[in-house]
């Protein structure tokens, strides 16, 4: 189809950008990568009255290093993240999980920031975001900074904490180190779809015990979630198949998975358990 | 990949020969880079483009349509409702009336009173851009007035359902019979499953799918005085023509049709389109050249629909697998309307459901079913899938009854080579092949006592992994079609096919074929086919197509037939290129024809070594015709028009092997070989590819592919992101080979291969993957094989669909009967 007709705006600074949104009128639509935006104004389930398009602001693209943290920029592609050598240092699980995303095509337009500003529970990145406790940069107009933790990001279905006028300028993530092992372990039926549920897990070992774990899991239900319970019977656990399976039993604690034509909500519960034993299994170096 | 050997190598005397080598396709080039002209680059000057409002209701009266608002919109020309042209649309054709009392409801090209599936046309607007007409179109303001929708076929038939169409008297179409008994090729089927030992009954179901070819459809027409041009995505543009001319009014002679370079069908474009007809109709009345593109979203809502039937098969045998009788009963579903093969794609089948066994006695019923959805119609292979699917599922299912070897039971009853051509219990006559051959080297090509070894012992350990072997011995009837035979199914054309050469001046040559490609590279094979028979270099060969004002007959490409047929046609029109040509050169050699040989694009004297005139020369000395032979016409172009006496009947093998993930249900094929006969094989890339998209499609139905409705009648696989087709990621490599066995009935040797691999796939994998679980208690999948009902099936038991038919037409074990085995006590 087609979009409605709308006004268009190119900002290429942060502070350009905030005032274009700002003076957009009622309904504006900051376009990254397009790869969800653009689908649903064709459809003409968007019809926003502005569109700031926000790719050629350069400051907001990139990996860079801040202390304990690696700083990925809202505007940084799938496929540049995929080929960061600071994420492939130290923020593997966001490789993995990022190579699941659609196609090549699809990954050299898409973008970080928007995917998970998109929030749909079906993507990939809002799990590993909530996994690795990330934290989100975002700007308001004037320039006025605030930090949102991932735990308070994702309010529900499509849905976060970013207000009207706002924009994500950054994506904060703790580096994990060689004693972290992580796996992204994604179901679907084709390889360029979305997960019908997907595992990110992170686990950091000393010598046979598992002393951190971080779980994730996608389309569990509005909003990624932690798989808390599994966390908390992982760490001090002993490495072993049968912790790790005990463990993973308890994957769709307290989930409200939705039904659909893939997957009915009995059936997703039981997809995490399995692939929450398998991403822990892997991680685990086992 | 085994191909036969290239015989353009293979004796170094003979000159080369283009038959049976592996050119690359000539226009690929331009396909692929798009620098060619697809229906949606045209641009007329003053063209105005339209918009359709399709109804979001799938069953309603139209109790009001308010247009006013979309008139006044910007760049709008004209908004058009049914009652504009209810007086002069006519009806969508129908051209098979499989029965004489056959209910054909007619099929507006735009809704007048009422609607009957989602996505009918309700208005158009015409503007003077498409964003202008696709604006305005949300101008338009309706009222519905609900009725009830009829979905499911097995309760459309009841007594007492509610109708599609209230001037009918029931959901039912038509009741289709063939009785091998009463038309003599078998025996009494009743009398056959009295005395059998053992029978086998079960109920498949053939999901609906929807063609997904790439290029959306798209119409242009031309206005100049009273003649029109229609350039059109479409496979059949001769067909059109004739059924637009007869639909519109519009005397045939003043209709030209075009099909320019068309981006895939798969007989989702062999229709007569609404949308072609609306075009012309407007265009007629505003005098106006006009451009309508679909969205993919129109596309998959609207463009005819494939398969859909349910299949009751009971097969009789006695215990030692000798089959006895077979029993066919289908409901098909028609959708809303009948469009132009609708009800003929399940009669078409009715023919395949034997297989390659010899049964004793048959018998084939169909009821063609109304439903409140789009209308189905040709999808690859068009019948025979369906017919293929069902009897080589239920083989499997006789073979676990009997405790035998799956390969053996088929062993047992298969025709065996030395029995060709054999007049099967349906009245056709396969031409020829080799059963045990093709099986022998696909056995091989799989490594299947490897892959049986691993099985066991995956069987053995528990393995959560387990592995199945699929199996297909499947023929199929292409190479549409012995004009006589259409004409006895009451096929309202016939299957003739039309070539014609034109020798140019400077010696090289333009063939104008009938047969219109829309992907299948017809150029490049039709090139090969000339360049032997005239002895012209390859690359001087020109084939045109698709324009009815250049190619003035031709019957199009679907099923299978553009080779057997078309590039007979070819043969036959060089044939006649080179006897006027031994004229003239027996003329200018002053030698006697009998003393002429052609070889090499060469006529030379017996005797008289160097004495000879190149075929190239003659061209251009007839075109000069300074000086020819008194007493014939000064070219030595021809034309020829080729009517098969059969069908072609490809065969092959398919094997696959498939691994279960039985913690998860997700099915993934590990290996997959498959030997197919398709005669003389022109060009083995073109063939590779065509088995490949074949298998691509054939293994999308058994695993990914499903339109589902929900209980309102809408399409809720919309869009691709919920309709999955495959990518190259999704499938595996293919070991693919081939056994030859020269058809008899064309002078190609050439058997049809556009449709094998769609047909013969599927139910190797549905085997597959059922060959892996049954240990476990599972005795069906429904298709598509999802995760989540492989799951099912294996932990909760059932064929896994309970949980679909929740709210949607999706095809659901609520409704499978968990069918039952008989067994006649003797
Ligand atoms: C065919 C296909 C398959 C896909 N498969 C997957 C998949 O398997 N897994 C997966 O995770 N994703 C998938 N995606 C989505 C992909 O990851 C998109 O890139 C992503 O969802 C949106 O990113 P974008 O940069 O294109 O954002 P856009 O589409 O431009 O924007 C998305 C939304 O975020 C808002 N937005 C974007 N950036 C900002 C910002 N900096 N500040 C504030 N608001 C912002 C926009 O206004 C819009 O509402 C797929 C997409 C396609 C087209």
């Amino acid at each position: 189809m087609i979009p409605a007709s709308f006004a268009y705006a190119r900002p290429t600074t942060v502070d350009e950008a905030l005032q274009a949104i700002a003076a957009g009128g009622e309904d504006v639509k900051i376009l990254a990568g397009g790869q969800s935006l653009i689908p649903v104004m064709r459809l003409r389930l968007a019809a926003p009255e502005t569109v700031v398009d926000i790719t050629r602001v350069t400051e907001l693209r990139g990996v860079r290093e801040d202390g304990d943290s690696l700083v990925i920029g809202a505007m940084t592609t799938h496929h540049d993240v995929i080929t960061d050598p600071l994420i492939a240092q130290y923020g593997k699980l966001i490789a993995e999980a990022t190579e699941t995303v659609a196609d090549p095509a699809v990954r050299h337009r898409g973008t970080f920031g928007g995917a998970l500003v998109h929030a749909d529970p079906a993507g990939d990145l809002p799990a590993v975001a909530l996994a690795l406790d990330a934290e989100f940069v975002i700007a308001g107009l004037g320039g006025a900074r605030r930090t949102v933790p991932a735990t308070e990001f994702f309010v529900d279905y499509l849905t976060t904490a970013l207000a009207d006028g706002e924009l994500l300028v950054e994506v904060r993530v703790p580096k994990l180190g060689s004693d972290w092992g992580v796996r992204y372990e994604k179901f679907n039926r084709v390889a360029q779809a979305w997960s019908i549920v997907a595992v990110a897990a992170a686990v950091r070992r000393e010598g046979s015990r598992i002393t951190e774990a971080r779980i994730g899991l996608t389309n569990m239900g509005s909003t990624p979630i932690r798989a808390r319970a599994v966390e908390a019977a992982l760490v001090g656990a002993d490495v072993s198949l049968e912790t790790v399976t005990a463990a993973a039993a308890q994957a769709a604690e307290g989930t409200e998975p939705s039904s659909d034509l893939n997957a009915q909500a009995d059936y997703r519960q039981h997809l995490a358990r399995v692939l929450t034993r398998r991403a822990v299994t892997a991680a685990a170096g086992l | 990949m085994t191909l036969t050997e290239d015989p353009s190598t293979a004796t170094p005397d003979a000159p080369a020969k283009e038959v049976g080598s592996a050119r690359l396709r000539k226009e690929d080039a331009r396909l692929i880079t798009g620098k060619t002209t697809w229906t949606d680059n045209m641009v007329l000057p003053g063209m105005l483009y339209m918009s359709v409002l399709r109804s979001p209701i799938a069953h309603a009266t139209i109790s009001n349509l308010d247009v006013s608002a979309a008139k006044d919109r910007p760049n709008v020309v004209a908004v058009y409702t049914g009652q504009d042209f209810k007086d002069e649309q006519g009806s969508i054709p129908c051209a098979w009336p499989v029965t004489p009392d056959m209910v054909n409801p007619g099929h507006p090209s735009i809704a007048v009173d009422s609607v009957n599936h989602v996505g009918e046309a309700v208005a158009i607007v015409v503007a003077r851009s498409r964003t202008a007409a696709v604006d305005a179109v949300e101008a338009i303001d309706v009222d519905y007035e609900p009725l009830p929708v009829v979905l499911d076929m097995e309760e459309a038939v009841k007594e007492g359902s509610a109708l599609v169409h209230d001037h009918t008297e029931s959901n039912t179409s038509y009741h289709f019979v063939f009785d091998a008994g009463e038309a003599g090729t078998g025996t009494d089927t009743d009398a056959a499953f009295d005395a059998a030992e053992v029978v086998v009954s079960r109920r498949f179901v053939q999901q609906r799918l929807i063609p997904a070819f790439m290029e959306p459809r798209s119409v242009v027409v031309g206005v100049t005085g009273d003649n029109y041009t229609l350039w059109s995505a479409t496979q059949i543009p001769h067909i059109l023509r004739v059924m637009a001319a007869l639909t519109t009014g519009i005397p045939e002679h003043k209709l030209r049709v075009i099909a320019p370079d068309v981006g895939g069908g798969f007989g989702g474009k062999l229709q007569v389109n609404p949308e072609e007809i609306l075009a012309l109709l407007i265009a007629r009345r505003l005098g106006k050249p006009i451009k309508w593109t679909e969205t993919r979203s129109e596309s998959l809502m609207t463009a005819h629909h494939g398969r859909d039937q349910v299949q009751f098969i009971d097969v009789a045998a006695d215990r030692e697998g000798n089959v006895k009788g077979l029993r066919v009963r289908l409901l098909a579903d028609m959708g809303a309307y009948l469009r132009l093969i609708t009800p003929g794609v399940p009669a078409l089948g009715a023919f395949m459901f034997p297989g390659i066994y010899k049964f004793p006695a048959y018998r084939f019923e169909c009821d063609g079913v109304f439903t409140n959805k789009v209308p189905t119609d040709a999808y690859r292979g068009a019948g025979r899938p369906e017919a293929t699917f069902a009897i080589e599922r239920i083989m499997d299912e006789l073979a676990v009854e009997l405790s035998m070897d799956p390969m053996e039971l088929r062993r047992k009853n298969w025709i065996n080579a030395e029995e060709f051509p054999f007049t099967t219990v349906a009245g056709l006559s396969y031409d020829s092949g080799d059963y045990e051959q093709a099986t022998q080297a696909a056995l091989e090509l799989l490594g299947y006592d490897e892959l049986r070894a691993e099985q066991a012992r995956r069987r053995e350990s528990g393995d959560p992994v387990q592995l199945g072997i699929g199996i297909s011995t499947f023929t199929e009837m292409c190479g549409l079609a012995p004009s006589r035979v259409l004409g006895s199914l009451s096929f309202g054309a016939g299957g003739w096919e039309q070539a014609s050469i034109r020798m140019l001046p400077t010696g090289k040559v333009e063939v104008v074929t009938g047969s219109t490609p829309h992907g299948q590279g017809h150029e490049t094979a039709w090139s090969q086919i000339v360049a032997d028979e005239l002895g012209v270099p390859f690359d001087d060969v020109e084939v045109l197509h698709g324009d009815t004002a250049v190619s003035a007959r031709g019957l199009d490409t679907y099923g299978s037939r553009s080779l057997v047929v078309g590039g007979t046609a070819v043969v036959k029109a060089a044939e006649k290129v080179v006897a006027k040509a031994r004229k003239v050169a027996a003329h200018l050699l002053e030698a006697s024809e009998d003393d002429l040989e052609f070889s090499g694009g060469r006529f030379s004297v017996k005797g008289t070594p160097g004495a000879g005139l190149a075929i190239q020369e003659i061209a251009l000395a007839i075109f000069a015709s300074h000086d020819y032979p008194e007493g014939i016409e000064p070219s030595i172009d021809a034309e020829a028009a080729f009517d098969p006496t059969n069908f072609s009947f490809p065969h092959g093998t398919h094997l696959c092997a498939m691994e279960v993930d039985t913690d998860t249900g997700f099915v993934k094929i590990r290996k997959y070989a498959c030997v197919d006969d398709i005669g003389n094989i022109v060009n083995p890339i073109i063939v590779e590819g065509q088995m490949h998209g074949g298998l691509a499609q054939g293994i999308s139905q058994a695993l990914y592919e499903e339109a589902i409705y929900d209980a309102d009648g809408n399409l809720t696989t919309g869009t691709f992101v919920d309709y999955l087709v495959p990518s190259a990621m999704d499938l595996p490599h293919f070991d693919t080979g081939n056994t030859t066995h020269a058809a008899p009935d064309n002078p190609l040797g050439a058997k049809g291969v556009g449709e094998a691999g769609c047909i013969a796939s599927t139910p190797a994998v549905v085997n597959a993957a059922l060959d892996a679980v049954r240990h476990l208690g599972v005795k069906d999948i429904l298709m598509p094989m999802t995760p989540e009902r492989v799951w099912r099936a294996i932990h909760q038991g059932g064929d896994g669909g309970a949980r679909a038919a929740e709210g949607s037409n999706a095809y659901g074990g609520a409704r499978t009967t968990e069918s039952g085995i008989e067994e006649a006590a003797k």
